[in-house]
């Protein structure tokens, strides 16, 4: 009796659901209708591609076509996490990202810190401006200055090293200055972009704090640490912990511009690996693979890092 | 703020500090621009520090005469056009749907959807392979369509659009608009500024894009700027001698052509960016608070 009347009261609510169903779409069909691009756009590019990733575990050959090409299980990711010149991408990829993080996560932070010193709004705003400006400029012509200005023979930097009495320094073919001039042209190019959150932080602090603390006799410096600093602390944590979530993820397009075989000691990245990999030696499945394995270790940090942040703070991702 | 109106060691050293951040961010785009606008000999005997000397234009008719350079640059306007409109008029329209959560259907699953491919992802051979599948490869299509939507800028116009204020839609429905009307005729006509921002946004990406062009596409007629550049300043491919020697010289040198080709593909960046700069903050803080 009682699952009798369970399932007519279910059925009850199933028919006033399909109802008003009904009368949800027909309410949001235009709605609907503006967002089919992006749900095709998703499909194609973002879907397809995830569904894609199968391919790793499978021997495939472009000629077979994926459904036809073998499975073979874990056979790639073992290759790859047995292949004793895995570590050497895992570590540069690892250390790259590290140093741009330690060199070029300060940064930001000290520049926020003294513009929002300036009293002169004109001049404030000129020096933003300014130094947002390299954040626009592409890849390659970043690259393709560090790689003019560095270059032995004319670059404006060694012509300066000769003139103190140093030797010319081949910049771009020597491993040990990879990770250097990837870091340094990193603060370079995004520093002023990366200071706009701690700007917009900073100007929200109330006035009345600095006013209080100017009455009750402190100086600039301890206005600074006493109450700019403490202020704009949820807004460094959260963006360092962020960060930190991105730690085995270096871009493809600059380290693959930069780079030459003559540095792939410290140079070669995985998202290099997987390029020369796949699209220049056509081993489509274990270049998958090692990008399949890069994903999922940036997926792990940054729920890791975000997990952190919910420790630390308010704020989170998710 | 508040101030105090004497002249201490702090005051001097931050306008040091930020007058070294201003030469060294700047210095570099002067010194190229220098370069290339240099007579030959003085570049050669490394005479050219911040100002040109000998001020000739003769570089900058070598670049332009390079069918190369004047294809690939009509090239990546097309791809940039093109590509901005798709990418604006499809982030635009799904922004506006998603803003309306209590009244579009499966709201929640388009959302996941979306957020989902913000952290992961199939990687760059799936999409190679994929692209390649859906037969766009060494089109036009290949550069435009796949990051065509920008998560970040939907949901950057999503929240711009959920401000909006309701009292105006509702003022179309009552005259017999449907949703579609609405967003046509009212939305978009008031919403300008954030079309505009996040616009510039998609056209700087494209103008810039080197990775999706250099590995879709083949024939070196449909290369847009960034990859001619790529293969003319760092892999050593030279600029057409012919188109040199017409130029009345047949001493070029080298860097200062490819400071001249440098110059010519970041003018129209550095000519528009400043215009978006009220944008930026408000985009920024709603990306990186509400996620």
């Amino acid at each position: 009796m009682e699952t009798n009347i369970s399932t007519l009261q279910s059925d009850t609510s199933i028919a006033k659901k399909k109802k008003s169903f009904k009368k949800k779409f027909n309410d949001s069909k235009y709605l609907l209708l503006l967002i089919a691009p992006c749900f095709v756009y998703y499909i194609l590019f973002h879907y397809l591609p995830m569904w894609g990733i199968l391919i790793s575990f499978k021997d495939f050959s472009p000629f077979k076509g994926f459904f036809a090409s073998p499975w073979v299980g874990l056979k790639h990711y073992r290759a790859f996490l047995t292949n004793p010149n895995s570590w050497r991408l895992i570590r540069n990829t690892f250390l790259l990202s590290l140093y741009s993080l330690l060199w070029g996560f300060p940064a930001p932070i000290l520049f926020a810190l003294v513009l929002n010193e300036v009293r002169n709004l004109r001049f404030k705003k000129v020096v933003q401006t300014v130094s947002y400006m390299p954040h626009f400029i592409s890849t390659v012509v970043v690259v393709g200055m560090i790689n003019m200005f560095l270059s032995p023979s004319t670059g404006i930097v060694n012509v300066f090293l000769e003139s103190l009495g140093f030797e010319k320094v081949n910049f771009m073919l020597d491993p040990k200055y990879f990770r250097s001039i990837y870091v340094i042209s990193g603060i370079w190019q995004s520093m002023g972009w990366n200071a706009i959150i701690y700007i917009a932080a900073l100007s929200n602090i109330d006035q009345q704090l600095y006013e209080a603390a100017a009455i009750d006799g402190a100086n600039k410096f301890k206005r600074i640490i006493h109450i700019t600093i403490p202020c704009i602390a949820p807004t460094i944590i959260i963006t360092f912990l962020l960060r930190t979530g991105s730690l085995l993820s270096v871009g493809f397009e600059k380290a693959f511009l930069m780079q030459t075989p003559a540095t792939y000691s410290t140079s070669d990245v995985l998202s290099t690996y997987v390029y020369r990999q796949g699209l220049i030696s056509g081993n489509f499945s274990y270049a998958s693979a090692v990008g399949m394995f890069n994903s999922v270790v940036n997926l792990a940090f940054l729920i890791l890092s975000n997990f952190l942040a919910r420790q630390f703070s308010e704020i989170s991702l998710w | 703020m508040y101030y105090e109106d004497k002249v201490t060691v702090f005051t001097v050293l931050k306008v040091i500090f930020l007058l070294l951040v201003v030469a060294v961010t700047l210095y570099p785009f002067i010194y190229m621009l220098s370069v290339s606008l240099s007579k030959n000999i003085y570049v050669m005997r490394n005479e050219v520090k911040l100002f040109p000397k000998g001020f000739n234009l003769k570089m900058y008719k070598i670049v332009f005469r390079d069918p190369r350079i004047s294809i690939a640059y009509l090239n990546t306007i097309l791809y940039t056009t093109v590509g901005t409109a798709i990418s604006l008029s499809t982030t635009a329209a799904a922004a506006y749907a998603l803003s309306k959560d209590d009244k579009l259907l499966f709201h929640g699953f388009f959302s996941v959807m979306i957020i989902i491919t913000m952290f992961f992802g199939g990687g760059m051979i799936p999409t190679y392979l994929t692209v390649r599948k859906l037969g766009l490869y060494n089109t036009m299509w290949a550069v435009v369509l796949p990051s065509a939507i920008s998560a970040w800028n939907l949901l950057v116009m999503k929240s711009f659009f959920i401000n909006f204020p309701k009292e105006i839609e509702e003022s179309g429905t009552i005259d017999g608009l449907n949703d579609l009307g609405v967003f046509w005729y009212l939305v978009l006509p008031l919403s300008k500024a954030v079309l505009a921002s996040i616009g510039l946004f998609y056209a700087v990406g494209i103008w810039n894009s080197f990775f999706g062009p250099f590995i879709y596409l083949k024939d070196p007629d449909k290369y847009p700027l960034q990859v001619i550049l790529r293969n003319i300043v760092l892999a050593g491919a030279n600029i057409d001698l012919e188109a040199a020697s017409a130029a009345g010289d047949d001493l070029v040198v080298e860097d200062s052509l490819k400071f001249a080709t440098i110059i010519v593909s970041v003018v129209p960046i550095i000519a528009v960016y400043p215009f978006l700069q009220k944008y930026f903050v408000k985009g920024v803080m709603i990306g990186s608070i509400k996620g």
